[in-house]
């Protein structure tokens, strides 16, 4: 598992590197999602290089935990964090979304080693990381499952038939962290069906819940080591997330929840042809920072 | 004698005073607990119809890999693919009206596409659920779950095979659909009629015209057969499996007879006669008639008198088989 990282700048700088590549994959697919991925780099690369016991070499490893993407939309993220993680070469990033790909618009589970499900219709993740878990319950195995999920799935019924079981079978080796940026496709979440109070809800049934800041490495790997310590319930980390992380002109804009740099006019955008390199160049000021923020 | 003997079907198979009468879901309890036994691997859910899909039999065979669902069809599932991806065999109950009736995306997608092996399991098919009436009679189950790409779909005829065809689930190694109706049928086959997942059998033979049945219409259509014998000659086919429909068996009937009735307690729309006729129009098209629902609910009712009303018993059967010959 020589994949991990243990230093909070290496961490920042795997993100960076997991943001850059997804821009130059979705630009290059021309059409897929942009700000959630961005959004959630920082937690997949905790995820995946700091707290997940996993593998990249031997992907189908019984002992490894599940990490499962319920929110399948937002695989640019997933993809480019395993590219680096090292589950595949990463100039298979440029194939996604083309005829004959293993990277498919939505992931494939029997596509590509590594994906621990197919996911692209909303709400039906967490229902499955929970039957992962209930499987390790009865098997008294120790794997973990990590559900990713995003907020507009709260919006389907199916989520709430599975955090009500998780809570009913005491599921602790369960935690769902919710990528909760506030826009979904046809707006943002509070005005097209409103989902506040979140934690209250999952408390209501019978979560642990952890609300961070989805950008502050520290606060991340310690609410998912928080996870692990839990009994008897399962864990929900509320992750309030920037949509679009990184590039100045796609955060908070939920223009950019369905869309690839390099498409046509958005008001407040830079031109089609300039997307790309000054999402690049809004990412290279991002990494400059990191390494000014560790240098004193 | 038109009996197929090598199908071993019991001796009294038309002496309705003696034929024993039990209910397909009854074969699909007894399966799950032999299931268990063999393997460890198999887990079996429902979704608060413990006993009427009679999932309670596995219950309380195996209380700690019984796992209830409550009223959330669409968690049963998702929850059985999380479990299939974690290395269990789940079998997941409801009404069939509910599962796939309220789930049918969660069954595409997280064991259809995900290449996932589990079996749902439809009880209450068609309407021979009775009093419940047309929201509890699931006939759209067949067409829905045959259009899944790589799904097997299976609607035994009687509780020995119902229980034959649960058991034959276990080695198929991806998604299954298997239907069970509500009330008790006569039981004919035995344990040694011959069974097999994709295998259609002849149970009687004939010359003039093939009835394809499949479920409890299955016996109606031995009826008909017997009752049309020294007139006509009438071949009666066991289609079990819908998918993948048995093509060779059936064909070759349709080359013999030349003319092919389907029977099923579903709609003809998508369903066994659909199926049936998409593979006789490609590769030997007859004269056909169907039995089943025709782009119609079910309704309340005794479960005889919805078969009466819905055209499904021996004598319905009777005459679309004359109604097909006079159009030769």
């Amino acid at each position: 598992m020589n994949h991990r990282l243990t230093d909070l700048k290496a961490l920042r700088l795997k993100a960076m590197d997991i943001r850059q590549d997804i821009m130059t994959s979705l630009a290059a697919a021309k059409s897929g999602h942009s700000a959630g991925p961005l959004g959630m780099a920082d937690i997949f690369t905790a995820l995946f290089f700091n707290v997940a016991k996993i593998d990249p070499t031997n992907p189908s490893w019984p002992e490894r935990d599940r990490i499962v993407l319920s929110n399948g939309h937002i695989c640019p993220v997933l993809y480019a964090t395993m590219a680096q993680a090292g589950f595949f070469p990463k100039e298979e990033l440029m194939t996604l979304r083309q005829l004959g790909t293993r990277l498919q618009g939505h992931p494939h589970r029997s596509a590509l080693p590594g994906l621990e499900t197919t996911s692209g219709p909303l709400g039906s993740g967490t229902s499955q990381s929970a039957g992962m878990a209930l499987a390790f319950k009865m098997d008294g195995t120790s794997q973990r499952v990590w559900c990713l999920t995003s907020d507009g799935e709260q919006q389907e019924g199916n989520t709430w038939e599975g955090v009500m079981f998780a809570a009913a079978k005491q599921l602790d080796n369960l935690t769902v962290i919710m990528d909760r940026n506030y826009i979904q496709i046809d707006g943002t979440t509070e005005t097209i069906m409103p989902l506040d109070p979140l934690a209250d809800k999952y408390r209501a049934f019978n979560w642990h819940v952890i609300e961070i800041d989805g950008h502050n490495m520290e606060a991340i790997i310690d609410a998912l080591e928080e996870a692990k310590s839990m009994h008897h319930r399962p864990t929900l980390i509320l992750a309030n997330v920037v949509p679009g992380k990184g590039v100045s002109y796609m955060e908070n804009n939920y223009i950019w929840h369905g869309a690839p740099p390099g498409i046509g006019d958005v008001p407040g955008a830079p031109s089609k042809a300039d997307q790309l390199p000054v999402a690049l160049a809004d990412l290279a000021k991002m990494r400059q920072q990191i390494e000014t923020d560790h240098m004193t | 004698m038109p009996l197929n003997q090598s199908a071993n079907l019991v001796p009294n198979l038309f002496d309705a005073a003696t034929i024993k009468q039990a209910g397909t879901r009854d074969g699909y309890g007894q399966g799950l607990v032999e299931l268990g036994k063999q393997d460890p691997r198999v887990v079996v859910l429902c979704a608060d119809l413990t006993e009427s899909t009679r999932s309670n039999l596995f219950q309380k065979a195996f209380p700690d890999r019984f796992i209830e669902i409550g009223v959330a069809e669409q968690n049963l599932i998702t929850v059985g693919a999380g479990l299939a991806a974690a290395g269990k065999i789940p079998y997941m109950a409801s009404y069939a009206a509910f599962a796939p009736g309220r789930c049918w995306e969660q069954i595409r997608t997280t064991f259809g596409y995900n290449d996932l092996h589990g079996v749902v399991a439809g009880a209450h098919a068609g309407v021979s659920v009775g009093p419940d009436g047309a929201t509890h009679q699931a006939v759209e189950d067949i067409a829905t779950m045959r259009t899944i790409a790589g799904c097997t779909v299976l609607a035994p005829c009687d509780a020995v095979r119902a229980q034959q065809a649960t058991m034959a689930t276990i080695t198929v190694g991806h998604l299954c659909y298997i239907r069970f109706g509500r009330d008790k049928y006569p039981v004919f086959t035995t344990p040694t009629t011959p069974f097999q997942i994709g295998k259609a059998e002849v149970f009687y033979e004939g010359s003039d015209v093939t009835v394809v049945a499949c479920g409890p219409l299955v016996y109606q259509a031995l009826l008909a057969a017997k009752q049309l014998e020294g007139t006509i000659s009438v071949e009666v086919i066991d289609s079990t499996t819908i998918k993948p429909l048995d093509e060779a068996t059936i064909v070759t009937s349709a080359k013999k007879t030349g003319a092919v009735v389907t029977a099923e307690e579903a709609s003809i729309i998508g369903g066994l006669g659909g199926a049936v006729a998409e593979t006789l129009s490609r590769q030997y098209p007859v004269p056909m008639e169907y039995i089943g629902l025709h782009d119609i609910y079910g309704e309340s009712g005794q479960a005889d008198e919805l078969l009466g009303k819905f055209q499904m018993k021996a004598v319905d059967i009777v005459a679309a088989i004359k109604r097909l010959l006079q159009r030769q």
